[in-house]
């Protein structure tokens, strides 16, 4: 049977588009707020550029606006080309798109205004939460749909990878935000102290799990393969991964509460849970990487796949650390401090950030209509820029944060406090000036994109681009 | 094993199964975890020195909320001896049953707050807000200047109390009736400072003795 049908690629475009812009100004954010704690008077005492409200925002833009514009924008691209099938209900995927953006700036503008849940990465208040729990929905429908319509019988991996992060996700939104309103803009949490602790982080912890790993591990098994030009190193391996990695991460976010309050049982369970979390996460690492044997030559020249091989190198080292923080004696020291600082970076900027540059700059070519990017040097630069950053960005958080640890727990003989807190603070303030210089390498890799993105399209800008069709379908039997 | 995978294909093969069963194994982390402690938090009674928050303190709670001043510092003093020794007895359980959400915190750029009631003068607490590197020229907190010229909404507190009423806390109609009066003329900066007053200093008739009680076997 001939198709006629197309790729639906314009709201793949515009997600590109949003996740750019978001990724300069979620960055942008982080750097400044990061600046002040060099430089307190940095805030000029107005309340919306302070610290302490901006870095919500920042964690907002850089997760959810620009991480999850590119989650969505990528998931719309591989389930496609995964399922040789256009999308089910294009203008459901189009509102997905705008009522996506709409939660985003409505979340990154109230916030700043100290309208918040207080939450740690859940910060918006009832009725945006309520807009993002319809978008999710509707996000999920235009995924599963698309599954369903698919003329390959087959499930590409991928394609689990991003339905685990859309029904995990929304079950985590849903009842971490589960509110009793006192009005529009303040509400207060079913929830109170210990349990509220355990919801609380049970969705922080997850929404690293699903949000900035599985997620963009759907995007890793789609564009490693395709930029390293051939098959995954392993395909049960994959599935084996998969199964581990979503049970198993779901039982670790009590790790965030070691020695507090929470019941010793729980901070246990969650403490041997993390340790066996390496397991799946190493093997996806392993996958990834080993995808590339055989084909490292090309990686010379191919920033993209240099971004993805350094994405995965550093996925690797931060849930090793991750795990490794997770044991009680390792968090008694690290907690509290800009260790973790430091590994959340080393996962988001070096993980999350890497393989979505990697994987934009992989897609945006044929979604533009062109051949490859505008700028070959652009993306180097970008390359250098992104990783320079994140060196000295992950480099001097550890060293603060290991300093901090030591120095909060340095007794005497006698068993008095050798140092006053803020003799802590003295020692890692230049740390916190080189933080600031990391935030601002990548914020010029960023612009960088953004110049060469918008190059790329200009041709796409001038001419109606001409759709992509869904190939034939290959002699199988119809999806089931 | 190949037999054992020919049905392991079925899932492979059928979104809705995969569907199904990925939201099965991402349920049980949290039903194992989170379901035990919501049950025993239903039959817990809060200890009948933990009050819930007069509205002041309720307003003031509520500021440190909207500033984020959870970013920075943490309310939860870890069991281990170094903490104790610098900020007072471990912080337990009971002692944020009032507290929706919880501010326990995850970082530490200025001190732990648990047991920082009464630390300092009121004044201090103060001039400590309004610029902190009057008091502590080498702090890097930022200034909360605004906070001196903001007044309290009384109706806006009377709402939130009827709700956390809602909720379970144990307002009366006199509390809430009486919030008005003690609202009257305060700025938002009072309210911080008598909520950070009141923090740590619920268990002051005897903390280690009422500690101590409870832990026995």
């Amino acid at each position: 049977m001939q198709t006629n049908e197309t790729y639906d690629d314009h709201v793949i475009r515009l997600f590109l588009l949003a996740a750019v812009v978001w990724g300069i100004i979620g960055m942008t954010v982080g750097t400044y707020a990061g600046s002040q704690l060099a430089w307190p008077a940095l805030n000029f005492d107005l309340p919306w550029l302070t610290f302490s409200r901006l870095r919500p925002d920042h964690t907002f833009g850089v997760i959810f606006a620009f991480g999850g514009s590119a989650l969505i924008g990528t998931c719309y691209y591989v389930v496609q080309r995964t399922c040789h099938t256009r999308l089910a209900f294009p203008r459901l995927a189009n509102m997905t798109f705008w009522g996506w953006q709409l939660a985003c700036l409505l979340t990154m503008i109230t916030v700043p205004l100290g309208y918040t849940q207080s939450k740690e990465y859940a910060e918006a208040e009832w009725p945006i939460d309520l807009l993002i729990a319809v978008v999710w929905v509707s996000f999920g429908v235009v995924f599963f749909a698309t599954l369903a319509r698919r003329r390959i019988r087959h499930i590409y991996v991928a394609n689990w990878y991003y339905g685990a992060f859309i029904i995990a996700v929304g079950l985590l939104h849903v009842v971490n935000n589960l509110v009793v309103p006192v009005s529009l803009t303040k509400s207060y949490p079913i929830y109170s102290g210990v349990v509220d602790a355990m919801v609380q982080w049970w969705y922080g912890h997850n929404a690293v799990a699903f949000f900035l790993t599985a997620g963009f591990l759907g995007m890793m098994y789609y564009f490693v393969p395709r930029q390293a030009q051939q098959p995954l190193w392993s395909y049960r391996f994959s599935i084996v991964n998969f199964w581990a990695l979503i049970s198993v991460y779901m039982w670790a976010g009590s790790h965030h509460l070691m020695y507090t309050a929470l019941p010793d049982w729980v901070q246990g369970v969650g403490m041997v849970f993390s340790l066996v979390l390496l397991m799946p996460s190493w093997g996806s690492a392993a996958n990834g990487l080993f995808t590339f044997n055989g084909s490292w030559h090309r990686v010379k020249n191919d920033p993209a796949a240099k971004f993805m091989i350094l994405a995965l190198v550093f996925y690797a080292a931060s849930t090793f650390e991750g795990s490794m923080m997770a044991i009680k004696t390792v968090n008694a020291l690290s907690h509290y401090t800009d260790w973790t600082i430091a590994h959340v970076h080393s996962g988001s900027i070096g993980w999350v950030a890497m393989i979505t540059i990697g994987s934009l700059y992989a897609m945006a070519p044929r979604i533009l209509g062109r051949e490859a990017m505008h700028s070959h040097g652009g993306m180097e630069l970008h390359f250098w820029l992104h990783t320079i950053g994140v060196l000295l960005y992950v480099i001097s958080m550890w060293t603060a944060g290991v300093t901090e640890g030591l120095m909060w727990r340095a007794t005497h003989a006698d068993g008095s406090l050798v140092y006053p807190f803020i003799d802590s603070l003295l020692a890692i303030k230049p740390l916190y000036v080189v933080r600031a210089l990391g935030g601002a390498f990548m914020v010029a890799g960023m612009i960088c994109m953004a110049w060469n993105l918008w190059h790329t399209a200009a041709e796409a800008r001038r001419t109606p681009i001409k759709p992509i069709p869904v190939p034939e379908p290959a002699a199988i039997p119809a999806a089931g | 094993m190949a037999r054992g995978y020919k049905y392991f294909e079925a899932i492979e093969k059928h979104a809705g199964l995969l569907g199904f069963f990925t939201a099965i194994m991402v349920s049980l982390g949290g039903l194992s975890e989170i379901t035990p402690l919501f049950v025993h938090a239903a039959t817990v009674e809060a200890p009948a020195n933990v009050k819930p928050y007069d509205p002041l303190r309720l307003a003031g709670k509520d500021i440190y909320v909207r500033e984020g001043c959870y970013l920075c510092h943490t309310q939860m003093i870890r069991a281990l001896r170094a903490e104790t020794e610098r900020y007072g007895h471990y912080s337990v359980a009971e002692e944020s049953v009032y507290d929706r959400p919880q501010l326990w915190g995850s970082k530490r750029t200025g001190p732990d707050l648990a047991r920082v009631g009464g630390k300092y003068s009121d004044e201090w607490q103060r001039l400590h807000l309004l610029d902190p590197r009057k008091v502590v020229p080498e702090s890097n907190m930022p200034s909360y200047p605004w906070l001196e010229h903001e007044s309290i909404d009384a109706r806006d507190i009377m709402a939130r109390m009827r709700t956390l009423r809602r909720m379970g806390d144990p307002y009366s109609d006199e509390d809430i009736a009486a919030a008005p009066a003690a609202l009257e003329g305060k700025t938002a900066l009072d309210a911080l400072v008598a909520y950070l007053q009141g923090l740590g200093t619920r268990f002051s008739a005897n903390p280690a003795a009422s500690l101590e009680t409870e832990d026995a076997p």
